[in-house]
């Protein structure tokens, strides 16, 4: 298995016949779907850049309601990422070491948000929370927490598959560390990648989210956005894609750099929602 | 499967289903307690909220007294025919970047010396899925509107793709602009299965003589296919849920059920109706539970192999 699996993953032993086997394989389907995947996804952007002018980037900064509504989004991103991290990170561990049978329900719990209706959570979440909470941004904090379960719970996942989680704990608690010490000593060092990216995923949803802000009457960034676009359209447009790039740019550098700490001691390529079973399986 | 058995067992914790099954039930209650602060959240925040939409939906909005009115509306007329519009673009909005993400994922999944291709698609896979509204629908309206860049281009090509029937702002325009966020979740959701595809079947497979459709057609098909198809199912749905965008978009000229909902959410009622809105609500909400059976029922047959 072990041989099996390397001469596949790397070529570099005998060429001769893998090489034969890898233009048999490898045809020009994968340029062609990853070209046309390039072209689908780039071209949009350019076009929406050209349309905008570089110069808007500028001047995006001084218009009036812009501070306001980042500094908005970004109280709500902060309250978002603490509370779902302290949330999902203590739940995970503990499903992963105490109750694995429950990982499937967990996986299927955590992916509902995606799928129900965010206008429809948006309804009922206004029919039952005390005005008092009603009043104040919190609220949308509070089901922002929801909206980015399925992200931080699959990529807080993918990092505790990838710890051998049992010795860790083991050795922790026979040196006579408790459940909280091992946590915040041992585990979430350890997770630190994962919890990096979960964070930039949240921070990712939490400024795109437009739905139920502008339906509980917010204005945060997105928001702002569409309202400003009524009146200069170039500069929202200019400020979203800033923002995708941006974005884009953390998650990059958030995997590269972690993908380098972890093959330093010995770990595998850092996975960003997706489970790393070729380096869980220790084959 | 004595192999995946052990797998699990030298990897996953003492407590395995088989030991847990074996303890009493008592202790296994107590087991539960470390989930209960996210399990109340969960109530809190997603449940709840879902069954006072269920109830209110068969409540007369003025006197509280139970009724069918509301589902009544719900199910005809404009409300009908938004449910049939978003289902449609639900089904083409779901299969089409179903089929595409998992081409995507499997050339980036399978392509050598790629570490870094895969790390750029994965990282902006992430980024796209959580895209959507007014800039998103910008995007394609500077590039595919009637007048816009692409649709220039294909002019000059002497292909108008107005004149064959495409129009942004219709179904066909949807489901591109949905494409946009739907590709990279599917991306994002299948890659674990794929990761599931033993390079030894393969091997084993063209041991014995296989050529490559034979492969696909007696091994990586059905052993893909539960997780192929429940990865749809959870795209339908993330399709039918979005909002913003088709807001952003069509401005309300195609009915869907969202678009529909978030009307009344923003005040725009008959009086009296105002339960309809949670009576299209829980129509949705009934459409997701059934797709969620599936999904995870599916999910349990694909779970055999991904171990």
């Amino acid at each position: 298995m072990v041989a099996l699996t390397k001469a596949i993953n790397s070529n570099r032993e005998d060429p001769d016949r893998k090489r034969a086997n890898a233009r048999k394989r490898f045809p020009v389907w994968r340029w062609v779907i990853l070209l046309i995947a390039g072209v689908y996804f780039l071209l949009p952007l350019w076009a929406a850049l050209r349309f905008a002018g570089i110069r808007a980037f500028g001047t995006v900064f001084v218009q009036p309601g812009f501070w306001p509504a980042i500094w908005l989004s970004t109280r709500l991103a902060i309250m978002t990422t603490l509370i779902t991290l302290a949330l999902m990170v203590p739940t995970a561990v503990y499903v992963h070491l105490r109750v694995p049978a429950m990982r499937r329900l967990l996986e299927s719990i955590t992916i509902l948000p995606i799928v129900i209706p965010p206008v429809v959570l948006a309804v009922g979440v206004l029919q039952v929370s005390p005005g008092s909470l009603k009043a104040t941004p919190w609220l949308l904090g509070l089901v922002y927490v929801v909206l980015a379960m399925p992200f931080a719970y699959r990529a807080i996942d993918a990092g505790l598959r990838a710890l051998d989680l049992k010795t860790l704990t083991e050795a922790s608690s026979s040196l006579g560390a408790g459940w909280s010490t091992t946590l915040w000593r041992v585990l979430l060092p350890n997770l630190r990648t994962a919890l990096l990216s979960s964070t930039v995923l949240i921070v990712a949803l939490v400024l795109g989210e437009f739905t139920i802000a502008s339906l509980d009457l917010y204005v945060t960034f997105p928001v702002w956005i569409v309202q400003f676009d009524q009146l200069n359209a170039n500069m929202s447009v200019a400020a979203s894609i800033f923002a995708l790039v941006l974005t884009w740019l953390f998650l990059m550098l958030i995997v590269t750099f972690g993908t380098r700490q972890s093959r330093r001691t010995g770990g595998g390529a850092v996975t960003l929602f997706t489970v790393a079973r070729a380096e869980t399986k220790g084959n | 499967m004595t192999q995946t058995e052990e797998v699990e067992t030298t990897l996953g914790p003492v407590t395995g289903p088989r030991v847990a099954r074996a303890r009493s039930a008592g202790r296994s209650m107590a087991k539960l307690v470390g989930v209960v602060p996210f399990a109340v959240y969960v109530a809190l925040g997603l449940i709840i909220p879902m069954i006072v939409v269920a109830i209110d939906a068969f409540r007369n909005p003025n006197t509280g007294a139970f009724t069918f009115t509301n589902v009544n509306i719900a199910t005809h007329g404009v409300y009908a025919t938004g449910i049939r519009e978003s289902l449609i673009l639900s089904v083409l909005a779901s299969v089409i970047p179903g089929i595409f993400g998992a081409l995507i994922a499997y050339a980036i999944f399978t392509a050598k010396r790629g570490a870094f291709l895969r790390q750029v698609v994965i990282t902006a896979s992430g980024v796209f899925a959580n895209f959507g509204g007014v800039p998103l629908a910008f995007l394609f309206i500077a590039s595919f509107g009637s007048s816009a860049l692409v649709t220039g281009w294909l002019n000059d090509l002497g292909f108008n793709i107005y004149n064959a029937g495409f129009s942004l702002y219709t179904l066909s325009g949807v489901t591109l602009v949905y494409m946009y966020f739907q590709i990279p979740l599917m991306v994002l959701v299948i890659l674990p299965a794929l990761e599931g595809l033993r390079p030894a079947w393969r091997e084993a497979a063209e041991n014995l003589g296989a050529r490559t459709w034979q492969y696909w057609r007696y091994v990586g098909g059905p052993v893909l296919m539960p997780s192929f198809l429940g990865c749809v199912l959870l795209l339908f749905g993330s399709a039918l849920s979005a909002y913003a965008t088709a807001e952003a978009l069509t401005a309300g000229t195609i009915p869907l059920t969202s678009i529909q909902i978030a009307s009344f959410l923003n005040g725009n009622v008959i009086a009296g109706q105002q339960n309809v809105g949670k009576a299209l609500g829980l129509g949705m909400v009934v459409i997701i539970a059934i797709v969620m059976v599936f999904y995870v029922l599916l999910q349990r047959r694909a779970a055999k192999w991904l171990r």
